[in-house]
């Protein structure tokens, strides 16, 4: 079935998801290619933060299924999609507020110590530089999104816009395939937004591939290679932002029909 | 010397106790950093001072292996009861531990073999000085390695926000039940030290009462270090001893303490951020 070279990072195929009576998702297909930067848009409500929670397997669809690289993702346990290659940040920030951010950003990094018990008790010189290796991975990662000066400082006494940054290093540091972020720009200024736009081309530059849920319409079409339109738990229109923006559905679902 | 010999005959008891003591709190510290409340750690000292007692007084096992097996039997147990039993959080956990501790209590009350109400009587002195300390020293030491190793980032992790640490590649569930099988068996190896120093045990000893004892000398002492455990359990031991003199008023005054701290010290009185910040004031004042 699955072709040997699939561009195809993750491929979603007739999703559905019901709450009981509630239609959330109803038959939502679409690719992310490798290598880019994925849209997800849509009006509040129609459903775009669920996709996120069936691909990282918080949720279990009711229907469809959700490959990546080639296999599927349906019945994993969240800790082992992560394990697969799939990191995320949240909507509403969840950072460690009582750690640093190193040790926020080394919890991300939590697979690749693979150390025993033995070996913590003992303080093993492997242990030993295992850690080491990984301090120093973590306040690259920090650095990337310039907040390494501020490594030792307890999380929670970070802005706003730092903890989205700290939030962005920790999904970093699980090593992915593909970054999903939810609503990277939610209550930044428009110069955070500049910067934090920025720094995701970077990401994808490095080779990551990013797929992000947006509300700020500027922000994704300059941003994204191609987007998908959900409203009311359907995609109603799917391709380049040139596309998407002069879809009549989309600007109906978006602006209202105009009167006759 | 001579004044040593009469304070050690005097007060070895009393020693002995703020040693077990500390192993206690740090079982349940253990727990608690990995964000889960329960109350199961009395129970789980009730299993290896039984388990332990009956191995010296019928099978005659060397002291060692006698306090191996004491803390090997409540991991069993942990582990087993884990499984269900973790799926809760917050106070329905703590009720579902107290619940186990109960059945435990019963148990213990009813069997034949653990003498029923009656105890266990006679259990030879095996336990002394240095073994208590000998232990404390080991479990103070792994535990401080742990807590700076990636096992002690997912415990807490964990405790900040399970839903995060599960997407950070953390298997939620497993380190859970490592935690608590891990204070399951610190906790054991007290209760089997405990049981050869005081001679006699009997099913009171584990009840309610002590484990919410247990919980109160972590929470007084402070969660956020190994040290608050260890200074809560030192002070609610040698607190009741100290205020002998004020008899009758003597719970009281314990009391009185204990809802002083919690008013005015809600994290407990060893605050690692608290304290780094006074010395580093008290730096910054001298310069």
């Amino acid at each position: 079935m699955n072709a040997p070279q699939q561009p195809n990072l993750l491929s979603i195929r007739n999703v559905g998801k019901h709450f009981g009576g509630l239609h959330v998702l109803q038959d939502v297909s679409f690719e992310v290619p490798a290598g880019s930067i994925y849209g997800l848009i849509g009006p509040n409500g129609a459903g775009k933060t669920t996709v996120f929670n069936l691909i990282t397997g918080l949720l279990t669809p009711s229907a469809g299924q959700i490959d990546f690289q080639g296999q599927t993702l349906i019945g994993l346990e969240p800790h082992r999609i992560t394990h697969q290659g799939i990191a995320r940040t949240f909507q509403n920030i969840r950072i460690f507020k009582e750690m640093d951010l190193l040790e926020n950003v080394m919890v991300g990094m939590h697979d690749h110590l693979n150390y025993g018990g033995f070996g913590i008790f003992l303080n093993s010189p492997a242990c030993r530089a295992a850690e080491k290796k990984a301090r120093e991975r973590a306040l690259e990662l920090l650095s990337w999104v310039g907040l390494d000066h501020k490594a030792d400082m307890l999380a929670d006494n970070l802005s706003y816009g730092d903890q989205r940054k700290l939030e962005f290093a920790r999904a970093l540091a699980t090593e992915p395939k593909l970054l999903l972020l939810d609503e990277p720009v939610a209550g930044m200024n428009p110069s955070e937004k500049t910067i934090l736009m920025e720094e995701i081309n970077n990401i994808r530059n490095r080779g990551y591939g990013v797929f992000m849920i947006e509300h700020d319409m500027r922000f994704v079409m300059g941003l994204c290679d191609r987007i998908a339109v959900l409203n009311f738990g359907r995609i109603i229109a799917e391709g380049t932002p040139d596309e998407v923006r002069n879809n009549p559905d989309v600007i109906e679902a978006y602006l209202g029909k105009e009167d006759e | 010397m001579e004044w040593f010999n009469d304070f050690w005959s005097t007060y070895s008891t009393l020693v002995f106790s703020v040693g077990v003591h500390a192993l206690l709190a740090l079982s349940i510290w253990l727990t608690l950093s990995c964000g889960l409340l329960s109350l199961a750690n009395a129970a789980f000292m009730g299993v290896g001072a039984y388990v332990s007692a009956l191995l010296t007084l019928h099978l005659e096992w060397s002291f060692g292996s006698v306090l191996l097996a004491g803390g090997i039997a409540p991991t069993l147990v942990a582990l087993i009861i884990g499984a269900p039993v973790l799926r809760l959080s917050g106070v329905y956990l703590a009720m579902a531990t107290l619940a186990f501790g109960e059945v435990v209590r019963i148990t213990v009350l009813n069997l034949e073999i653990t003498g029923g109400p009656e105890g266990l009587n006679g259990i030879p002195l095996a336990t002394e000085g240095w073994h208590i300390a000998l232990i404390l020293a080991v479990a103070v030491y792994g535990l401080a390695r742990l807590r700076r190793s990636k096992v002690g980032r997912a415990f807490e992790a964990i405790k900040e926000d399970e839903v995060a640490a599960r997407l950070m590649g953390i298997n939620v569930d497993r380190y859970k039940l490592l935690a608590f099988s891990l204070g399951a068996f610190i906790a054991g190896v007290a209760g089997a030290l405990n049981a050869h120093f005081t001679f006699f045990i009997s099913p009171r000893e584990y009840g309610f009462e002590n484990a919410v004892d247990i919980l109160t000398m972590a929470v007084l002492g402070g969660t956020s270090s190994l040290i608050g455990p260890m200074l809560g359990s030192s002070i609610l031991t040698l607190l009741p001893e100290l205020l002998r003199s004020l008899q009758d008023f003597r719970s009281l005054v314990n009391g009185a303490v204990l809802v002083l701290v919690v008013l005015f010290l809600p994290k407990g009185l060893w605050e690692s951020r608290r304290i780094r910040a006074f010395f580093k004031r008290l730096k910054g004042g001298q310069a």
